[in-house]
């Protein structure tokens, strides 16, 4: 028989889950209330204008949404968005796995300095990088008179959008890469070299098959972003319709044309592109995240 | 192949991590390279492999200078401390790594390189296990892996570093013994590093014993353990027990008296007295050293017992039979049967 009074203490009495208030949970009220307050937030900020975008666009009918794609200044500037992107990202790709290469398996006087450097896209202003470029290559600019001679146009011409969108990309796969890499060490390296491999070997069946995962994440942060830049971007394009005008440019002219369907078409692709980025970029933390260093960082 | 050692020095950021090293291994031979942590003996052994390159001095593969030689032109088998398997290819794809990777001219064709991993998985005993990847094998079994990737380049000489350090006790033994017998199956020059004492008495021909980047005694495990060429290594190998002591009139003196020990040629003046604390015989009468039991545990089959000896209640430690009657305070009065002296005089 038990006892029926809860108050003695009895112990034959199993222990049930709800007898115990854990030490660090909140009364229920809190929870909810906490909860709910950052339900709310979410939906206010991320996702309501995420669907905005999307009701924007689809406003005037789907046959106004497909009929932006006709246009061929919106064309054009999908065709940049996509070459720009195209050049920038294999370059980092390259770029950023040979950094991180140095950065994390060599040791060597400056690389504290050379880690910062990586980082510093990141800290700067995209206007203020786009800004650099204008003052290297612009018509005043330090580097103009060695082009001058040339055909070669890089500012307001598709070169120095490049040139920017690189400068502005170039930290995410090497960051993404480091401490990756610095984790794992060079043991598998020094393994490869001890059974004969030489340096392209050990690169091509050691190293880059231990952070495939990590690098594809890299890449696709980098892509979304290459895809996305504006501050940067914007300084050095010029703004030519059809010629220098990214995806990211083109819908704030349509915009400050008051063509908000045709904006908020463009802007529901560039708004497609960054859900297709989440989803992958959850798969991947979800499938391979033992794999990935950065999956803390983002 | 046997390796020749010439007065190596490695530093690393000006800081010395071997001075002046000089060390022959001999064709054939299973040798042990012992020291505590930071001893150096792990640099040797990077040393040798070509994976680090010596500040100073030469090392020869038998008459072949290896120093300026990289570590793919060395041809050795490493089997690194946590095996470094590579995670993205199976067990059969490891093995056959170091065989793949040969320049055309020299690489075996397909058939024949799948045929001598399948060998080399016969003879570390994990046929069966070739599709498998290493995060699907125990610790024991990635040590066989590691070891038959690095057998499978035909190397010159085999080196392994802290090989049994991450397995549990059961498993090291077993593989001891294994790596043994692989050893004298291959006939393989073989270089291992431990910090396991028993491990390098119980496995190796020779002992290198090393302590701060220099070697301190090169032999046999029996003359490691009974003739230790200075206190480290006494101190290292084994139980030991020491006192600090006189000598005079070739003869050992502790607070004035002798104790029935002869000193040998030990120079007159202190010195500090080095036993085995199984290795004494209790006495009854005559000359001997004579303490108070301070403390005693049982350890195993026997006794072992603190005596505090002397004025200044210098403690050391000997074993006595479990059953001895000693209680706290007993005085006891033994003479080592084995002992070394080493002068502390100037």
């Amino acid at each position: 028989m038990y006892e029926q009074d809860d108050l003695v203490y009895d112990s034959r009495r199993p222990i049930l889950p709800s007898d115990h208030t854990r030490p660090t949970t909140e009364r229920d009220w809190i929870k909810r209330t906490l909860i709910g307050i950052a339900i709310v937030f979410m939906l206010a900020v991320i996702v309501l204008p995420l669907v905005l975008v999307f009701v924007e666009a689809f406003r005037k009918g789907a046959g106004e949404y497909f009929s932006t794609f006709g246009d061929p200044q919106s064309q054009a500037a999908i065709r940049l968005t996509l070459l720009v992107a195209a050049i920038a990202v294999p370059l980092n790709l390259v770029f950023g796995v040979a950094a991180a290469w140095c950065v994390a398996k060599f040791e060597f006087p400056g690389k504290a300095f050379l880690t910062t450097l990586i980082d510093l896209p990141f800290s700067v202003s995209p206007v203020v990088s786009g800004m650099v470029y204008v003052l290297l290559f612009g018509a005043q600019g330090f580097l103009h008179p060695w082009i001058k001679g040339t055909n070669i146009e890089i500012i307001f011409a598709v070169p120095g959008i490049v040139l920017a969108t690189i400068f502005v990309t170039f930290p995410f796969i090497a960051r993404e890469l480091i401490p990756l890499m610095q984790d794992q060490g060079n043991g598998d390296e020094e393994a490869a070299l001890s059974l004969g491999a030489n340096g392209w070997q050990v690169f091509w069946r050691v190293t880059l098959p231990n952070i495939k995962w990590g690098l594809l994440y890299g890449v696709l942060l980098c892509n979304a972003r290459a895809m996305g830049e504006f501050g940067a971007v914007s300084v050095v394009s010029g703004h030519i319709r059809g010629k220098t005008t990214t995806m990211p440019l083109d819908i704030e002219i349509l915009y400050n044309e008051y063509n908000f369907a045709a904006a908020f078409a463009v802007a529901s692709l560039l708004a497609l592109l960054a859900l297709v980025t989440l989803i992958v970029k959850t798969i991947l933390e979800f499938r391979y995240g033992d794999e990935l260093a950065g999956t803390r960082k983002h | 192949m046997d390796i020749r050692v010439q007065n190596v020095l490695k530093q690393f950021s000006r800081y010395p991590a071997l001075n002046d090293v000089s060390l022959d291994i001999r064709s054939g031979e299973l040798i042990a390279l012992l020291g505590p942590s930071g001893s150096g003996k792990t640099t040797l052994l990077r040393l040798i492999a070509g994976l680090e390159t010596p500040t100073a001095g030469r090392i020869f593969f038998g008459d072949d200078d290896a120093s300026s030689k990289t570590v793919q032109q060395r041809n050795v088998g490493f089997v690194f401390q946590a095996y470094a398997l590579f995670r993205n290819m199976t067990v059969l794809e490891n093995i056959s790594f170091g065989l793949k990777v040969r320049p055309r001219a020299t690489r075996p064709p397909r058939a024949e390189i799948r045929k001598r991993a399948m060998e080399l998985l016969d003879l570390v005993q994990l046929s069966g296990l070739h599709d498998r990847f290493p995060q699907q094998l125990s610790g024991g079994q990635r040590q066989r892996v590691a070891l038959a990737r690095a057998l499978a380049i035909e190397p010159r000489v085999l080196l392994l570093d802290e090989p049994f350090g991450a397995l549990d006790a059961q498993v090291r033994k077993e593989l001891r013994k294994w790596l043994r017998e692989i050893h004298d199956k291959t006939g393989h020059t073989t270089v291992f590093v431990t910090h396991d004492q028993e491990e390098a008495l119980e496995l190796a021909d020779r002992l290198v014993v090393m302590s701060q980047g220099k070697i301190e005694q090169v032999g046999t495990p029996d003359e490691v353990y009974d003739r230790p060429d200075n206190p480290f290594v006494f101190n290292f190998i084994g139980e030991s027990s020491n006192l600090p002591v006189e000598i005079d009139n070739g003869e050992v003196w502790v607070g004035g008296r002798a104790v029935g020990l002869g000193a040998g040629d030990t120079p007159k003046g202190a010195a500090q007295l080095f036993f085995r604390p199984h290795d004494v015989e209790l006495v009854n009468e005559g000359a001997a050293l004579a303490g108070v039991v301070a403390a005693s545990r049982r350890v195993g089959g026997t006794r072992r017992v603190e005596l505090e000896i002397g004025g200044d209640a210098q403690r050391i430690e000997i074993d006595l039979p479990f059953d001895h009657p000693a209680g706290d305070k007993t005085r006891i009065a033994f003479r080592p049967k084995r002992w070394r002296l080493f002068s502390t005089a100037r």
